[in-house]
């Protein structure tokens, strides 16, 4: 064989790409056989519909290759993870490209080699083979410098994180450090090799490459690879029904550690609970670890942070629920006594559909305040309402799916659903976002509009049915967790606020929100490590100095209101006492 | 003094036989326990309580004397909501205890 066309060295690159070539689409098919039927079916046709097929485009492009959502995060980091990931990308396209367009070494030509042929390992050794063509090789240059810049820049970040705006990193195991060694070496031995031409350099290259495609599918750096997956299965709108099969083994491949979770996580705020967010999470899962992720699934608080701020969008929370339900607790649960009971009384309403049904929820019970409050708007409204639990009622049933157990769930809703149609009512009101989520969620209600009372409020402030007045009192508005990230209800109570107030930012708002600490979520918190939490949450709203804090959940009131300098009050408190 | 019959089943608790394992094994992983003073606070506010005998305060008490069968048998009722945790005065993980209990 000739050896300008081949030499030796190219082999552990041919044979490291062949490993990962093979293991990547074994892994394509693993994941895709161990999702359920409907799964299977829901995953095709949303490859065939336009709304969804283009969604995958826009974010197979936005995420995989310009990742915005890091850009968006962090912009130091966002040009870190460009440089090298999509200069890495550019320089493997250019090279293709460029294969059409090179000349054969001298000497070649007179064996009669006319064009190189194309063949893939040309294009990452193409200056040992071929002699270039000056546009493109500027271009490669130019892209394996910035590589190397974004390389120096994690470099940095390795040494002192800070420097890039981030306080806390993954720590890694041997693996993960090992591979991330190979990965910043290839570019500069790549650049040596090109620049001198001693051999010894092309072979180290080449077993470089080679260690890191070893590697690939055991660590952290097969989210290159899978979060195309990942993306295209998202997409689909499923939701990981076993902790380590079908769609959530592809989220746990997806998951890069990189750890901007362990930042957001508001358990982070003491350094020994670090090892409870997420990205440890996904890892301890992967390796098969399964009585620590058992543990971090169960105290996690469920408040959604580390989904916001996750640039490949991973859904841990849906990863812990799932574990929880693999590995339930032994509570066998037995509510028949529910048989018989009954508590709305809505004989006596004439016009049971204009009717709004209350439900305060257990919590709301516990800060009877609230009630008082809806009770005023209500009837200073001229609503019809009606309260579901008067005098008790039943839970929700979300505390119960918290602790993995579905079924036992299901009898409480079953029963509540019972109760609400027999109401006939089309609209339910609630003041607790944990119930709001589970019946927007989990219930089947046709037919009744499900409304927070911050939506409520807002709108009936809108069609004018309720007058308030202005006052001078500077409000910051806390959004609960369950009812901002979950749902998105950012902008009601703030505009209810503006109404009635003058409104404050706080340090983070929305879907970077920091949890009250009282979630019920975690079932391994204590009460110490929970303080620690609101402290901090309640730093983050008083950094505007407000006179208030105002919530719209009857759990984040309570907490605050143990740790809080200021008054802490719900937002239907606040409207009730402006009422005109 | 003993005739030998009477007209209730005796609930006499013979402490220096029970079996306090279950309570043991609770103190040493939820030492909050400990703290409880029996308030009530957790019996008083609780959602299933409102139906059924439910009451979180008995359960320990049942579990101190032993009787881990009729505490594992009241814990069926529970909805887990958490509202006893919430207005514990000691700040006891209330619902991480009863889950444990039947762990």
């Amino acid at each position: 064989m000739n050896p300008q066309i081949f030499h030796p060295f190219v082999l552990p690159f041919v044979i490291g790409m062949a490993f990962v070539l093979t293991y990547c689409v074994v892994g394509l098919l693993r994941v895709i056989g161990q999702l359920p039927k409907d799964d299977r079916k829901k995953f095709w046709r949303s490859l065939v519909t336009p709304k969804t097929a283009w969604a995958n485009v826009r974010d197979l492009f936005g995420d995989c290759l310009f990742h915005v959502k890091i850009w968006k995060r962090n912009p130091i980091l966002g040009y870190m993870h460009t440089a090298i990931a999509f200069g890495w990308f550019m320089i493997i396209v250019i090279g293709h490209v460029m294969l059409f367009t090179l000349k054969p070494l001298e000497g070649i030509e007179a064996q009669g080699v006319e064009r190189m042929l194309p063949n893939f390992y040309y294009p990452i050794f193409y200056k040992f083979f071929a002699t270039e063509t000056p546009v493109f090789a500027i271009l490669m240059d130019f892209f394996l410098l910035m590589i190397i810049s974004g390389i120096l820049i994690a470099v940095v970040k390795k040494i002192h994180s800070k420097i890039v705006g981030v306080k806390r990193v993954t720590k890694f195991g041997f693996a993960d450090n090992m591979i991330r060694f190979a990965l910043w070496t290839i570019f500069p031995f790549r650049l040596i090799a090109e620049k001198t031409n001693i051999m010894a350099f092309w072979w180290i290259y080449s077993i470089d490459l080679c260690v890191f495609m070893f590697m690939l599918p055991f660590t952290r750096y097969m989210h290159i690879p899978t979060e195309a997956l990942f993306i295209l299965l998202r997409h689909a709108g499923l939701k990981p029904r076993e902790p380590r099969k079908g769609y959530a083994l592809a989220q746990l491949y997806s998951c890069p550690s990189c750890g901007l979770c362990i930042d957001a996580c508001p358990m982070s705020v003491n350094d020994s609970n670090s090892g409870n967010t997420s990205a440890y999470f996904m890892k301890k899962l992967r390796n098969g670890d399964k009585e620590e992720a058992q543990r971090i699934a169960e105290t996690c608080m469920q408040c959604g942070k580390c989904v916001a701020v996750c640039p490949v969008s991973i859904e841990s929370c849906d990863i812990k629920m799932s574990q929880r339900e693999a590995v339930p607790y032994q509570i066998h649960s037995d509510h028949s006594y529910l048989d018989g009971y009954t508590c709305t009384d809505t004989s006596n309403v004439s016009d049971k559909k204009a009717c709004v049904l209350y439900f305060a929820g257990c919590m709301t019970q516990l800060t009877p305040k609230i009630m008082r409050a809806m009770k005023q708007i209500m009837e200073a409204a001229g609503e019809k309402y009606e309260f579901l639990d008067k005098d008790g009622g039943i839970c929700c049933g979300r505390p119960m799916l918290l602790s993995g157990k579905r079924a036992e769930a299901q009898a409480m809703m079953a029963k509540n659903t019972e109760l609400i149609k027999a109401s006939g009512a089309t609209k339910l009101v609630l003041s607790c976002p944990i119930c709001y989520k589970v019946f927007k969620e989990e219930y089947h209600l046709e037919g009744v509009e499900i409304l927070h009372h911050t939506q409520y409020i807002d709108a009936l402030l809108k069609q004018g049915k309720l007058k308030v007045g202005k006052n001078d009192v500077n409000y910051v508005y806390h959004d609960p967790c369950e009812l901002g990230r979950a749902f998105g209800v950012y902008d009601e109570p703030r505009e209810v606020l503006e109404n009635v107030g003058h409104l404050r930012k706080a340090k983070s708002e929305k879907e970077l929100s920091i949890c009250c600490g009282g979630s019920l979520g975690s079932f391994n918190l204590t009460q110490k490590e929970r303080d620690e939490i609101t402290e901090n949450s309640v730093a983050d709203l008083m950094f505007n100095q407000p006179d208030e804090i105002v919530t719209a959940c009857p759990l984040c009131l309570k907490t605050f209101a143990r740790k809080s300098p200021v008054a802490v009050k719900d937002l239907a408190e606040v409207v009730a006492g402006q009422l005109q | 003094m003993d005739f030998g019959f009477c007209l209730s089943p005796s609930s006499h608790v013979k402490m220096d036989s029970v079996d306090l394992t279950t309570f043991n094994r609770l103190k040493e992983t939820n030492p909050d326990i400990n703290t409880c003073i029996a308030c009530g606070s957790c019996t008083a506010t609780c959602t299933a309580g409102h139906f059924t005998e439910m009451s979180f305060r008995r359960i320990l008490l049942m579990l101190q004397r032993g009787k881990e069968d009729e505490a594992k048998k009241m814990i069926q009722r529970c909805m887990l909501c958490g509202k006893c945790t919430l207005v514990c005065p000691r700040g006891i993980n209330i619902r991480k205890i009863l889950l444990d209990i039947t762990r």
